[in-house]
């Protein structure tokens, strides 16, 4: 599973080769993320734009999500430790808020429904649609996080996971922290622009 | 994203056990579901070839249709079936063929056939690696493309024909299915085949770039890089950073469609009837497509600028002139590339002073530009030349260039610009300087790397011939174009005959169809080189060009892994053509500088 194919090369940037393609997966999700809130300014600076308040519960998802990201701070530095049995419960800890962040931004767009607040339609105003997009964007990323996450707790379970085998939980740390930093730059951005 | 799932095969090291291994792979591991870079590279090139026929194809039926407006093509029903209505081609299917041809050639053929199969087969033999990053990933790459491809093939066969709103898809009239046939499933198809694609290309440029950083072996530098490679490490780039950007509009553009929102819609009224999108503005997705729009130019034409680098100084027998004033311009274009994209919309109202900033900027790209002409004639410049078929498409490929750059340098002017805007001038410009010039690039690189694909060597005789059938084509098509769209020709009208100022041209029109099929008709001697070499060709060596770099220290045909030993050591630049006091006239990239005492240049005395 761990790519040894640098072995004999010259391994100039001494960083794995797969946590430098997680890093570049990383910045074309930021290129999208920047396309939409860019497009999010522009329009909105056209005027005909719906002002309308964020549902309050965003706010516990994103301290949710910040909770989550400690937990999976937790998992990796008791990975190094090799205290697997924390490993697993921090993991299914991760697992376990990841889902309650998704859950809580579902009620998010039921409260958007329930103040008219339309994704598309004749009532629709970008305004609206635009926070649709990027919380259902932003959720999906969470979903293949989510995914990443259940393969590694898998693989903690039968003991995959520890201070010499390191490679995998580094990349979810790192893409689940990326998740998490995203959320919390979107809920700023709609916070400062609405 | 699951990463874990990107596994390499460790096999691949041990490069003994692995020989014996790779016998025993089934002729799908081999042939089809293959992680091998080398036969990626050849899926790309066929599917690239395959492409270039049928977008080529649609073209010549369009320029059918503009050279002899008044002829009846009753005998293309067997093909177009219900398109041709009592001999002429319906209007709407005309718009759904430049569409299409545009998509097909920018995206399918001069993306993903040039960059797919370049990058592929040249990164890891150029920097010295068994394969690319992730093979896995790689495979991926090529059959989500495979899978766009047929996707984007089955809607030029549904019944209200492919997309037809021009390769760039503006809205509102490619969101809106009632105001043309082929913005209805034609466009569905079109951005669903387009998503795919976008993420068959993050997948290849995030592998390119991960193997051209991490994967090179001991002693390549940045700076013993080939040209090619820092080429293609910057398309990718530029791919990683554009293509998310044309995801997302491509996916604002599929909920305005499918989910009644209106990023892009507001105050529409089609026969009369008022639509309920509101609040959205049509320019806002001109932003976002060009800004990938742009960048993807220099996606086609730098893989190109590298390829013919390469096979200039090989075929000169003379180093490169200015290696590093090569990678700089490479660099300058590539980071230019990100703020000239307005250029693209002088008309569409904006702000002159914007529109004076994005041409000062789009005007600085002539700069680097100039650089890289420059210096392709200083290393052309008293060379010992040897005319190889590929050799004769780079240097055709320089002039292309140049005929076409010059007329960029017009059209970045925003005054010019409000004449010339979607004429037959901007028609000339871009296939020039990116259409014909990238495809220049595609077959300089065919030609050359041949020998290392296949095991043999293409026919040159019929190589010369199918230069310069179609070197004469692309200028007898082009220039004229220039002309017409001086006059004020728009591009993408079905017929002119009616507008008392065009027909003058009806001539002109005339000759330029001719062109354009005896250019096509000569893309057939290339596909019967091709082939008829892959099978029957004259037997290759493992360095028949006398290069340096270090694909052809590997066996004629490399297998699994590339290089039967070890890894080689790299020593020194990849250009030590001609060099005074050597007994050959190149030094491979891999002879330590102590074997060549007699030549080595006093600052080279240390490393010996």
């Amino acid at each position: 599973m761990v790519a040894k194919i640098n072995e004999d090369a010259n391994d100039a940037a001494g960083v794995h080769p797969l946590k430098f393609a997680l890093w570049l997966i990383i910045i074309s999700i930021i290129m999208m993320f920047a396309a939409f809130t860019s497009a999010y300014i522009v329009r909105r600076a056209e005027g005909n734009w719906l002002e309308f308040d964020l549902p309050s519960i965003l706010a516990l998802n994103s301290a949710i999500i910040v909770l989550s990201s400690i937990t999976m701070q937790l998992a990796y530095f008791s990975a190094k430790k090799n205290n697997l049995g924390t490993l697993k419960m921090m993991l299914l800890l991760t697992v376990g808020l990841g889902t309650a962040f998704l859950i809580g931004q579902w009620y998010a767009w039921g409260d958007l429904v329930q103040n008219n607040i339309y994704f598309g339609g004749s009532g629709a105003n970008p305004a609206g649609s635009f926070i649709y997009v990027l919380t259902g964007v932003h959720g999906f990323h969470i979903i293949t996080g989510l995914i990443f996450l259940l393969i590694v707790l898998a693989s903690s379970l039968r003991y995959k996971i520890h201070s010499k085998k390191m490679l995998r939980i580094q990349l979810c740390t790192i893409y689940w922290h990326f998740l998490g930093g995203l959320w919390l730059y979107l809920y700023f951005f709609l916070l400062l622009n609405h | 994203m699951a990463s874990t799932d990107l596994s390499i095969n460790t096999d691949v090291h041990h490069a003994h056990e692995e020989h014996e291994e790779h016998h025993h792979q089934n002729f799908f591991e081999k042939y089809i579901f293959s992680q091998d870079h080398k036969v990626i590279a050849k899926q790309f090139l066929f599917m690239g070839i395959m492409w270039a026929f049928i977008g080529g194809f649609l073209s010549i039926l369009f320029r059918m249709q503009l050279g002899w407006p008044e002829a009846t093509y009753t005998f293309l029903e067997p093909i177009l079936g219900g398109w041709v209505t009592n001999g002429k081609i319906d209007p709407e299917f005309y718009l759904a063929m430049v569409t299409m041809h545009g998509t097909i050639m920018i995206f399918f053929v001069l993306t993903a056939g040039l960059s797919g199969t370049f990058a592929n087969f040249l990164i890891p033999l150029q920097i010295g690696a068994r394969d690319m990053a992730s093979g896995f990933m790689n495979m991926l790459s090529f059959w989500i493309f495979f899978l766009a491809s047929i996707i984007m093939l089955s809607s030029l066969f549904i019944e209200t024909g492919p997309a037809a709103g021009g390769w760039t898809v503006y809205p509102p009239l490619s969101a809106l299915p009632q105001a043309i046939k082929g913005s209805g499933t034609g466009m569905t198809l079109w951005l669903i085949s387009m998503a795919l694609f976008i993420v068959s290309q993050l997948l290849a440029g995030i592998n390119y770039i991960t193997t051209v950083i991490n994967l090179r072996t001991r002693g390549m530098s940045m700076t013993k890089l080939p040209l090619t490679i820092w080429a293609l490490l910057l398309t990718a780039i530029l791919g990683v950073l554009s293509f998310p950007v044309l995801f997302s509009a491509a996916l604002l553009l599929i909920f305005d469609r499918s989910f009644g929102t209106s990023f892009f819609l507001s105050d529409i009224y089609i026969a009369g009837e008022a639509l309920a999108h509101s609040g959205g503005t049509p320019i806002l997705f001109q932003h976002l497509f060009w800004f990938l729009g742009h960048p993807e130019v220099y996606i086609v034409i730098l893989p190109a600028f590298g390829i013919v680098s390469e096979v200039i100084a090989t075929n000169s027998r003379k180093p490169i002139f200015g290696y590093r004033a090569m990678i700089g311009s490479l660099l300058g274009i590539s980071v230019l590339s990100f703020v000239v994209w307005a250029h693209h919309m002088f008309v569409t109202g904006m702000n002159p002073f914007l529109g004076s900033v994005f041409m000062f900027l789009t005007l600085i790209i002539a700069v680097p530009s100039a650089v890289k002409v420059f210096n392709w004639l200083a290393t052309l410049w008293r060379g010992n030349i040897r005319f190889t078929t590929a050799m004769l498409f780079a240097v055709g490929f320089v002039s292309l260039f140049i005929s076409g750059g010059l007329t960029g340098i017009i059209l970045g002017n925003s005054a010019l610009d409000i004449q010339l805007h979607d004429t037959y001038f901007v028609v000339a410009h871009f296939h020039l300087v990116m259409g014909a010039a990238a495809f220049f690039g595609m077959f300089t690189g065919v030609y050359h790397w041949f020998p290392k694909m296949f095991g043999r060597m293409m026919d040159e005789k019929l190589g010369a011939v199918h230069f310069w059938m179609t070197f004469i084509a692309v200028y007898l098509v082009f220039m004229p174009m220039h002309y017409i769209g001086i006059a004020g020709f728009p591009r993408r009208y079905y017929a002119w005959t009616g507008f008392e100022s065009f027909n003058t041209f009806t001539d002109l029109n005339t000759f330029i169809s001719l062109a354009a099929i005896i250019g096509f008709s000569a893309q057939f001697i290339f596909l019967f080189n091709f082939i008829y070499s892959i099978l029957r060709g004259r037997r290759a060596t493992e360095n028949p060009w006398h290069s340096n770099t270090l694909e052809w220290t590997t066996p004629v045909l490399p297998g699994h892994g590339n290089w039967p030993g070890p890894l080689p050591t790299v020593y020194r630049w990849p250009y030590d053509y001609s060099k005074p006091g050597a007994p050959e006239d190149y030094i491979p990239q891999t002879v330590p500088f102590s074997q060549t005492q007699s030549s080595n240049m006093p600052q080279e005395r240390d490393l010996e």
